[in-house]
């Protein structure tokens, strides 16, 4: 296929992972089968970066017929033999390229190198900033605080205030304030303790990275926001999933109830909006619990992500 | 630290060595941890003759406030370094909550009352 060929179905690709990614955001069954979905959900990112960034190298190499990637290093040495610059017309003379044309398709190749050089970017700054983040809190731990029979395997900080969470990493660690062992009973806290391992355990925190990323590669998205939500949201319905192999639904319910009507914080400037109504779902979701996806449409969904994902890796590279 | 926070003054190796009553540590360890405190800026420290005198460089509810206040996300930093249970709600949102906490607590007497 030529370039300009490639341009178009990635653009579908593009397109077709934004509009699907705003239909998954809105859907209802994710909840059933929350692992499917994220797994969607990470196809649908992967494939709408590939396919922009294809995109814009197919418009600026229309005419190549190799995989548009070896097109893109090969741009040198066409460069130098004169070929961008030139074109056949219908009666197969060579002539030169309107210049607009030239200006437009170099264009293009820079946006491409720089939306590429801008996704790899804020991946790495965004594990960098994680991982910044979570060495300075396990330094603040070590000189601040211990642990406690009611939590074990957790460590305890004095804050009045219920608060909970973990810090994933080859150092995990998994983090309750006293406040906390105030408010909840022995199985409460088994049931946190559970959800939280659960986090640790299947790192989820990679699973998020990308979205992390790409919210701050585009902060101003709309699309991006909604899918940073929806993926957090669908990775805390997966972790009490897995604490209901622990412990039964009641406990972590009472936990997640009186967490969420302990005094509430102030929100901070700049905070994200969305998350709203989070624990509700999830309460609902536990109390009313929903058949999960039969084994055939979870197969497909897999299927379709794994579909999704090699279309513009084909294109690109083969 | 703890050490360094019990007190007012600013001490030296040598007295927050007695204060450590617990943990019988030999000196020079006292000194390395004081040292490596200070370079991680928990510690100040000023020349008094030839030793040392080290104080804390914030109180420890600072501290404790730092840590809490990224983990309950409320310096509107985005990175996403850590996994919350659960946030505090409010409105409407809290009386779902507490409508359903009137739900189990009441299947939970049912239980207990077979």
């Amino acid at each position: 296929m030529t370039g300009l060929e490639d341009a178009a179905l990635l653009a579908v690709v593009a397109i077709g992972s934004a509009f699907g990614a705003t239909a998954l955001a809105q859907a209802r069954w994710p909840r059933r089968s929350p692992a499917a979905a994220i797994l969607l959900w990470q196809a649908l990112g992967l494939a709408s970066g590939l396919a922009a960034v294809g995109t814009l190298f197919g418009l600026a190499l229309p005419d190549s017929t190799i995989g548009l990637v070896r097109s893109v290093l090969h741009v040198g040495t066409m460069f130098r033999a004169g070929g961008l610059f030139r074109v056949r017309d219908g009666f197969g003379a060579v002539g030169a390229m309107p210049i607009i044309v030239v200006g437009m398709r170099l264009a293009c190749l820079a946006a491409g190198l720089i939306l590429l050089a801008l996704l790899c970017w804020v991946l790495v700054a965004a594990s960098a900033a994680a991982l910044a983040a979570r060495r300075r809190q396990r330094v603040l731990l070590t000189l601040l605080a211990h642990g406690d029979p009611k939590v074990p395997g957790a460590l305890v900080v004095d804050y009045p205030t219920a608060a909970a969470y973990c810090l994933p990493g080859l150092r995990s660690q998994i983090v309750v304030s006293v406040g906390t062992l105030e408010l909840l009973g022995r199985g409460e806290l088994a049931a946190l303790l559970a959800h939280e391992r659960a986090h640790l355990r299947e790192r989820h925190d990679l699973v998020l990275l990308p979205f992390t990323a790409l919210r701050r590669a585009f902060p101003k998205s709309g699309t991006c926001t909604d899918a940073y939500g929806a993926v957090a949201l669908l990775v805390e319905m997966l972790a009490d999933d897995r604490a209901l192999r622990a412990r039964p639904a009641r406990e972590l319910v009472s936990a997640l109830v009186r967490f969420g009507t302990a005094t509430p914080c102030p929100a901070p400037p700049g905070a994200l909006a969305a998350g709203q109504g989070d624990v509700a779902a999830r309460v609902t979701r536990l109390l009313q619990p929903v058949r999960p996806l039969p084994t055939a449409v979870v197969v497909a969904i897999c299927l379709a992500a794994a579909l999704l994902v090699t279309v513009p890796i084909t294109v690109l590279f083969v | 630290m703890d050490v360094l926070w019990a007190t007012d003054t600013s001490l030296t190796v040598r007295e927050v060595s007695a204060r450590l009553t617990q943990r019988n540590l030999a000196h020079t360890t006292v000194m390395t941890v004081l040292d490596r405190l200070a370079k991680k800026g928990f510690a100040r420290r000023e020349r008094d003759g030839r030793a040392w005198r080290y104080r804390p460089a914030a109180t420890r509810e600072t501290y404790v406030t730092e840590l809490m206040l990224t983990a309950l996300e409320q310096t509107g930093d985005r990175t996403a370094a850590l996994t919350r249970f659960a946030q505090s709600v409010s409105g409407p949102e809290a009386d779902v909550l507490r409508d359903a906490l009137e739900v189990i607590e009441g299947s939970g007497e049912k239980d207990d009352g077979t």
